[in-house]
Parts: structure tokens; C-alpha cells; sequence
């Protein structure tokens, strides 16, 4: 069945041309690539900014020259104002959980390894697929535009003409001397609802921010569904659900939850995009008295309804950012402890646990919002019982690694690093849980410890490992394993010295998104902690350029690799390297067994491919024949 | 490598337990009824989280120490996992972690399920970009009426108190807050623009204040002095700098302000900033 459906639908021959190769390409592969460029490139501008916020803070005045260049309006002089920093607060947050943590981890690793792992040819719908990149590129286009539209006077001269001529000027209004919206990336309502009244960074550079990130939905929505089909309905013969790869999971729970996510966000983009533009009141209450005037246009709206919409959707989001690189975290643990995932009906119940329960705690972001103080605490129950699935992954992984044969190569090092910061950014989620303790902690920099360490840090070491480790299968070259070690180790330091400190800034209670701590008497401790922490993070900053040079120069200069460099199990490593046009040359590989069977007993080889019938007999004496992927007890 | 990953891991690991052992950076001194129960809910739970911590990285940094591939080529072992093992620590942090959610809502519980107790004193909180206005009712402890189409910043009307009102005669409307010591207050949390959040980091308490929404909050100081406060939701450019104090008074000076008529109050309690000294940080 499932063979007949590749041959009805995918016998597409490789495209010649190069635009029709490269550009708008059907093929899942390219996709794949495009995404993960598209993500090296936005996360060079959120890194960017988080060191020009770090700068700020520690030596506030400082002059930069190119930011008086490329904002000469708003930056006067190179020196920032704390509504440019705020702006840059906001979109180094847009940037880095749309652009880094949501394309990278799905749109790039999983477009490209999703189908190859089921034995697909190609997704199920190449040009859905398409699209939802080349959506997702608009979405980041108009989010660099937001940049200028505030920060640059004679882009947001235009901005505020079109204003002028749509009959909304404040919603409009350009060149305020931000670089975009100042609502931080949840955008609170009324504050991001009422246009130019509310202060700079108001005008226009909100409207292209939701505009963005209401395109990044539809990206994203076609994305998830083209995942979801493909999955279910493109798996090779003998590929059945337990037999998958953990990454095939962790895609699959993550494409279900941005089905059911984004079109909520979506939803709210487009009514707070409303209430600036078409007069209507989705999140403005009457009788709001603002910049010295009475807001007689709007009434009856409820802030808090946004931030239910929001979080409705963002703390899934979340879970959208992690579960790939969890997945991809269990499926290189394995391959280099050269031992099976250890509990894998366990791992595969603990990812779809994570993902449903993500969608019963979005309320632990409002516990002081002004929300019912019940609801509260159901919130809070459930948010802390989150924690128990997390809590069996790590032991299934130190449980994989436990009387293992470890090969130290860069990606295990950095799936390791994974686990190191999954636990540590995790584990304050059981401070930040509870409502009694949230009295303190609320908007501190103790939750901007956790989620960097957990969304941001965790994430991007998985996506790490799984450059590291996919890199020969795309190029057909090996990575440099030397300055792959160097950036690791720098890397992995580097980030527990920037966001353990965080920790400690929130005991003392400095609040996030301050321009400046130096109006409080209760922060003066702080200025060692802020110190060290930009320290910490320009080094570790300035060492992924390590990253990016091994990256672009291996995939000339590499080493070639061979189909299996890693002696890996599961069926990306039995096409050639890299995989042609439609991944099997026209042979489909049938399964015969699990993911990750490593060093099984009597075999000839310490792993057995998924696709090798000879090897399957020899699993078969040993009784391993329940079809479930070699999951019996042994 | 195995054993520098292992070592390094279990460096981290010390550093991090070390920080909040060590307490250097530590919550300021709790001066609320219900402080002290939040810093004994913190630490309860902060010690869990270190041990649950330390031993996943030490779990870890072992296994990566003594796991390492050898020249021998000896095999892994072949093992898919151990349900015993899975059933008992599901169950096993199952256990802790719902016994710290339900243990972290009786302080939330106590302050938020309850109305403010008999007696408490009212002030009503009214928020706006960049800066916070308290109400006091006056000596006749009735707050005047207030209309938002009377506010005028630039007459200096902030809450849009109607004069015309009697009750409203004695009210004050002042940018710092002074609330008695060992009594229950309750605050009416308003905002005339935008989200903000009152937070006081000693009061171990904070709460949004939404425009559209009047939301009642009640707590008990439990010493005198000068503390600042801030606001802990982003609301504007100067947000930063959106400070004001709040005066813990001793009963007879504090009724002493509240009895004081409009053009008396603010100076006294101008008086009583000075008097007063932040804490030693």
C-alpha cells in the first residue's frame, strides 16, 4: 500500500534547471537545507543583538559605531536609548523562537530526515512543502523590515505616509528610533493594541511584526500538516509506528502540536492587528487615559484575552522548540553509546505526554496576570506534573548511556551537553511552577534563566549534535571532529556561565526587560554578575564563528564521507551519501526490525541496519520477533 | 574525553548547588506575613530541585566517565530498558513533584482565596506609563468618586477624582505608597493605559494591574522602614525607571498621615521618606 502510494504520487523526475533545483525546489532535501540557512542566518542577528543588549548593560552610553550607521535615527550618536534596547529585547526573542527554534529543529532537520527515515521518496506534498518555506522566508523578510521601519528615517517615512493613506496613522507611524515593536515577543495587549500613543516603537514595526509572525503560522501550519501525512501515510513496508526512530516521534508530536497551535496565534495576530488598524476593541478596555488624552475609540476589550491567546499557543511553543532536539538527542545517544534507546515504548509515551500535557499549562504564564486564582492552581498542578515525562526521559538517557561503549565524536558530545542542560534548565521549572513562589519570581531573571537553558540553549545543542552528526549524510563530507571538540567545549561552558548567573540575578529580584538596573538600590549587587555574564556570553558568542567556518568550509574542504560514517542503524544511512533525487535510486528499502539495534548478541556487526533481512533471522532466534522494535525485555 | 566530560560536568555542577548554597545572592529580608513562608516554600523546593539536580548530572558525568569505548572492542550491553525500573521512577517523581505542586499553592491559597480580613486598610493603586498613584481615602475613609473622563495629567487630576463629590475632599492622591505596619491592607490594583505589575521584592509580592480590571489584593507588613517598588511588566519605554517607594508606618504615625488633610499629606509623607532608610543591601 504504502509503496503503491510513493509510485501514484512521487515519480517526479530531478529538476534540471537550476531555480527549479535549488530555489523553488520540490525536493524535501533542498528544503531541508534551506531551512537550516534560513535559521544560521536569523540566529546571526539574535546573537548579535543579545551581545548589543549584554554591552548595553554592562557599560550603558557605550558608542557603537554601526548602530549610528545603520540606524542614524535610532541610535543618534551610537548610543542606545532604552526603547532601542527594548526593541532589540523583542526581536532577538521574535528572531530566535520563530526564525532559530521553530525552522531549524522541524522545518530543516525534519524536512529533510523525515522522509528518508520512513523510506518515503519525498513528503507528501512537495508543494506544500515548498511553500511553507518560501512562506516562512517572507515571514522573516517582513521582520527585518519591521527593523527598519522603526529605526529608519526615511524607511519609516514611507510607512508613515501609507498610514496616512489607509486612515490609520498611529498604527503606521515610522522611524520612531527603535528597531522594532518594544512589547517584548508576547506583545502584550493594550500596550502593542494602541499604535503611536503608547510611545516610540509603537507605529508600524508592530504591524509588520504581527504581519511576520502571522505569516510564519500559515508557514508553519502547512508545514505540520505536510509532516502529519507524510508520516502516517508514507511509511515503508515492515516501518511500523514502533519501529520508528525517536526523531520520527519527536517530529510527529511536534507538527501535531503546531497544527493545533499556530492557528490560535494566528487568530489572535490577526484580531490585535485589527484593533490597531480597523478601530475594533479585541484587547482595548474602554476609557484608557493615554499620553495625556482619553482613547475614545475603543471599548469593551479585555487584555487578558490576548495573553490567554498568546500562551494558548506559546507554551506549546515551547515543546515545538525542544521535542526535535530531543528526538534527535535520543537517536544520537544511542547511536554512539552502541546500545539501544533504552525504554523506548517509554521515550515514545513520554513525547506525546509532553505534548498533550503542553496544552494544559499555558496558564503558569499568567498566575499574576489578574486571572482567577483557581484557575491558577489547577494551572500549577498540572504545570509541575509535566515535569514526570521530562523526568523519564533523562533517566531513559543516562539508562541508554548505562553499560554503553561511548564513541566521543562532536554530535554525542553536544547530544550529551543536551542532556546536561535539559536537566538544568528543567529543574527550576518546579520553582517557577508553583503559584506561592511565583509572588517572587514572576518576570525575574530567574525565568529568564530557565527557559534560555531549556528552549534556548537545550534546543540549540540538539540542533548542534544533529548538524554535526547529519552533516555528512547532506554534503557528503565529514565536519571537522578538532574544531567541532573546541567549539563544543567552549560552547558548553560558555553557556552554563551565562545563564547560571541569571539564577542568582533573580534571587535578588531584578526584574527582565530593564534597560538599566541602576535606578534600584536593591540590584547594586548585581554589577559583577551582569559583568560576567556579557564576558561570558561575547566569548561564546565570538566561538561560534568556529561553527560557521567548519560548517561552510567543510562542505567544500571536508573530508568525503562514506554512506555510514557512523555505523548507524536506521535507513538515511543505507542510501548513498548524499542521497540522490528520490533518496532510494527507485529501491524502497523494507524494515525488519527497530531503530536501534546496537552490539545485539551473536550478530557480526555491533548494529544491524533496519533494512537488513539476513541480520533479522539472527534477531529472530533470539525470540525478537514481536514486530515492536525490539522492545522485549532481554 | 570521556573523563573531561565527566570531570567538567561535575564541576558545573558544583558551581551551580555552590551558588545557592553559598546564599551570596540571596532574596532580600522577607518584612510580609506571608514572607517567610515563601522563602520556606523556596527553600524546600530549591533543595529538591539540587538534589534531583546533582544527581542527574552526577548520574551522568559516571556514566560518560565510565562508559567510555575501549581498544578491547568488548560490546555494549544489550538491553531495551527495564519496565520495573520505568514504573518506579515514574511513580517515584510523580510522588515529589505533586507533593511540591500542592504544598506550593497554601501560601497563593491563603493570600488569594480569601477576601482581605475585617478591618484591612483600603488603598487603591492606580498605574500609568511610568509612574504609580495612590488614593488614599481621607479621614472620612470613603474614596470620592472618580470618573476616567475627568482625568487631566497635565492639572494634575490623575485618577480623575470629581471634586464636586464630598467624599472626595478628603482624599489624597500621592506617587508613594504608605501602609501601616501589623495591619491587613488591601489594595485596589487599577491601570489607566497599559499592563504593569506591582512588585514589591521584600513583600514577596507582585500582581499585574490591568487596565480595564480593578483587582483586590490583600497582605500584612510586618516591619516598618522605606522599600522600593517596581514595575514587572514590560509597559513602555522608561519602564526601567517606573519606581516608587513604599513606607511601612508605625500605627500612630501612620493614622497620623491617613487623618491629615489633601494640602498636609504629601508633605508629610515627604517627611517621612526622608525619615525613613532603605534597607542595607
Amino acid at each position: 500500500m504504502a509503496e503503491a502510494t510513493h509510485d501514484a504520487v512521487h515519480q517526479h523526475e530531478p529538476p534540471k534547471s537550476f531555480i527549479r533545483k535549488y530555489i523553488f525546489s520540490l525536493d524535501h532535501k533542498v528544503i531541508g537545507i534551506q531551512y537550516i540557512l534560513l535559521a544560521l542566518s536569523a540566529v546571526v542577528v539574535g546573537m548579535l543583538m543579545s551581545v548589543l543588549m549584554r554591552v548595553n548593560l554592562s557599560w550603558p552610553g557605550t558608542h557603537i559605531k554601526i548602530m549610528e550607521t545603520l540606524f542614524p535615527t535610532g541610535a543618534p550618536g551610537g548610543v542606545m536609548s532604552p526603547e532601542f534596547y527594548l526593541s532589540l529585547v523583542t526581536m532577538h526573542g521574535t528572531i530566535m523562537v520563530f526564525f532559530v527554534l521553530t525552522t531549524a529543529p522541524q522545518g530543516g532537520f525534519g524536512n529533510y530526515f523525515l522522509p528518508i527515515q520512513i523510506g518515503a521518496e519525498d513528503m507528501a506534498f512537495p508543494f506544500l512543502n515548498m511553500m511553507s518555506f518560501w512562506v516562512t522566508f517572507v515571514g522573516f523578510l517582513v521582520l527585518l523590515l519591521a527593523i527598519f521601519a522603526e529605526g529608519n528615517a526615511t524607511v519609516g517615512a514611507w510607512f508613515t505616509k501609507l498610514g496616512e493613506a489607509l486612515g490609520s496613522p498611529g498604527a503606521w507611524a515610522g522611524g520612531s528610533g527603535t528597531v522594532g515593536p518594544i512589547g517584548g515577543w508576547t506583545g502584550y495587549a493594550p500596550l502593542s493594541a494602541l499604535g503611536k500613543v503608547a510611545g516610540p516603537g509603537q507605529g508600524a514595526g508592530v504591524n509588520l511584526w504581527i504581519i511576520s509572525i502571522a505569516i510564519f503560522c500559515v508557514g508553519s501550519l502547512l508545514g505540520a500538516l505536510n509532516f502529519i501525512t507524510t508520516l502516517l501515510n508514507m511509511r515503508t513496508r515492515g516501518m511500523t509506528l514502533m519501529r520508528m526512530p525517536l526523531t520520527c516521534w519527536a517530529w510527529f508530536t511536534t507538527a501535531v502540536l503546531a497544527l493545533l497551535s499556530f492557528p490560535v496565534l494566528l487568530g489572535g495576530g490577526i484580531l490585535l492587528l485589527l484593533d490597531r488598524i480597523a478601530g475594533t476593541s479585541f484587547f482595548i478596555p474602554g476609557n484608557l487615559y493615554v499620553s495625556g488624552a482619553l482613547q475614545p475609540l475603543h471599548t469593551g476589550g479585555s487584555p487578558l484575552l490576548w495573553q490567554h491567546l498568546f500562551w494558548f499557543f506559546g507554551h506549546p511553543e515551547v515543546y515545538i522548540a525542544i521535542l526535535p532536539g530531543m528526538g534527535a538527542t535520543s537517536h544520537i545517544l544511542s547511536t554512539f553509546a552502541r546500545k539501544p534507546i533504552f525504554g523506548y515504548r517509554a521515550m515514545v509515551f513520554a513525547i506525546f505526554a509532553i505534548g498533550m500535557l503542553g496544552f494544559f499549562v499555558w496558564g503558569h504564564h499568567m498566575f499574576i496576570s489578574g486571572m482567577s486564582p483557581y484557575s491558577a492552581i489547577a494551572f500549577s498542578v498540572l504545570t509541575l506534573s509535566i515535569g514526570v515525562p521530562s523526568a523519564i526521559k533523562t533517566f531513559n538517557w543516562i539508562g541508554t548511556l548505562w553499560g554503553a561503549r561511548i564513541r566521543f565524536t562532536t554530535p554525542m558530545l553536544f547530544a550529551i551537553g543536551f542532556v546536561s542542560l535539559f536537566v538544568a534548565g528543567g529543574i527550576t521549572g518546579l520553582v517557577l511552577g508553583q503559584t506561592s513562589l511565583d509572588f517572587f519570581f514572576h518576570d525575574t531573571y530567574f525565568v529568564t534563566a530557565h527557559f534560555h537553558l531549556v528552549m534556548g540553549v537545550a534546543s540549540i545543542f540538539g540542533m548542534f549534535a544533529a548538524t554535526y552528526f547529519w552533516f555528512p549524510k547532506m554534503f557528503g563530507r565529514m565536519m571537522n571532529e578538532s574544531l567541532g571538540k573546541f567549539h563544543f567545549w567552549i560552547t558548553f561552558i560558555g553557556v552554563y556561565a551565562i545563564f547560571v548567573p541569571f539564577h542568582a540575578m533573580g534571587m535578588l529580584g531584578m526584574p527582565r526587560r530593564y534597560a538599566n538596573f541602576g535606578e534600584y538600590e536593591f540590584l547594586k549587587n548585581s554589577h559583577s554578575l551582569v559583568l560576567f555574564v556579557t564576558i561570558a556570553a561575547i566569548i561564546t558568542v565570538a566561538v561560534q564563528i568556529v561553527f560557521y567556518f567548519n560548517f561552510f568550509w567543510s562542505m567544500f574542504k571536508g573530508k568525503r564521507a562514506t554512506d555510514n560514517p557512523w555505523e548507524a542503524t536506521t535507513l538515511e544511512w543505507t542510501t548513498a551519501t548524499p542521497p540522490p533525487h528520490d533518496n532510494f535510486a527507485g529501491q524502497i528499502p523494507a524494515v525488519y526490525r527497530g531503530p536501534y539495534e546496537f552490539s545485539v548478541p551473536g550478530a557480526p556487526k555491533d548494529f544491524m541496519m533496519q533494512n537488513e533481512p539476513e541480520a533479522a533471522e539472527v534477531a529472530a532466534t533470539l525470540g525478537d520477533t514481536s514486530g515492536n522494535g525490539g522492545n522485549g525485555q532481554h | 574525553m570521556g573523563r573531561a566530560l565527566g570531570i567538567a560536568i561535575w564541576i558545573i555542577t558544583l558551581g551551580s548547588v555552590g551558588l545557592f548554597v553559598s546564599k551570596h545572592w540571596w532574596f532580600p529580608e522577607a518584612i510580609s506575613q506571608h514572607g517567610p513562608a515563601v522563602d520556606r516554600q523556596f527553600t524546600i523546593t530549591i533543595i529538591v530541585c539540587g538534589i534531583a539536580f546533582a544527581a542527574a548530572q552526577i548520574g551522568l558525568g559516571w556514566v560518560v566517565w565510565k562508559y567510555r569505548a575501549t581498544a578491547d572492542k568488548q560490546r555494549a550491553t544489550y538491553s531495551h530498558g527495564n519496565n520495573r525500573l520505568e514504573v518506579v521512577w515514574t511513580l517515584v517523581t510523580a510522588v515529589i513533584f505533586i507533593s511540591l505542586a500542592v504544598m506550593g499553592q497554601s501560601v497563593w491559597a491563603s493570600l488569594h482565596l480569601h477576601s482581605a480580613p475585617p478591618g484591612s486598610y483600603q488603598v487603591r493603586v492606580i498605574a500609568q506609563q511610568f509612574s504609580w498613584n495612590f488614593h488614599y481615602p481621607g479621614k472620612d475613609n470613603l474614596f470620592g468618586r472618580t470618573d476616567p473622563k475627568l482625568i487631566d495629567d497635565s492639572s494634575l487630576n490623575y485618577v480623575g477624582l470629581d471634586d464636586t463629590d464630598p467624599s472626595a475632599k478628603d482624599d489624597s492622591v500621592v506617587p508613594t505608597l504608605a501602609i501601616p505596619v501589623n495591619r491587613p491592607v488591601e489594595l485596589t490594583l487599577m491601570s489607566k493605559d497599559v499592563t504593569h505589575s506591582f512588585w514589591v521584592p521584600q513583600l514577596r509580592f507582585k500582581q499585574d494591574l490591568v487596565p480595564g480590571m480593578a483587582i483586590h489584593v490583600h497582605f500584612t507588613a510586618t516591619k516598618t522602614g522605606k522599600y522600593e517598588l517596581a514595575c514587572a511588566e514590560l509597559c513602555g519605554m522608561n519602564h526601567y525607571k517606573m519606581k516608587s517607594y513604599m513606607l511601612v508606618l508605625p500605627e500612630n504615625e501612620f493614622n497620623e498621615l491617613v487623618a491629615l488633610p489633601q494640602e498636609k499629606f504629601q508633605a508629610r509623607k515627604d517627611e517621612l521618606l526622608n525619615k525613613y532608610q532603605l534597607p542595607q543591601y
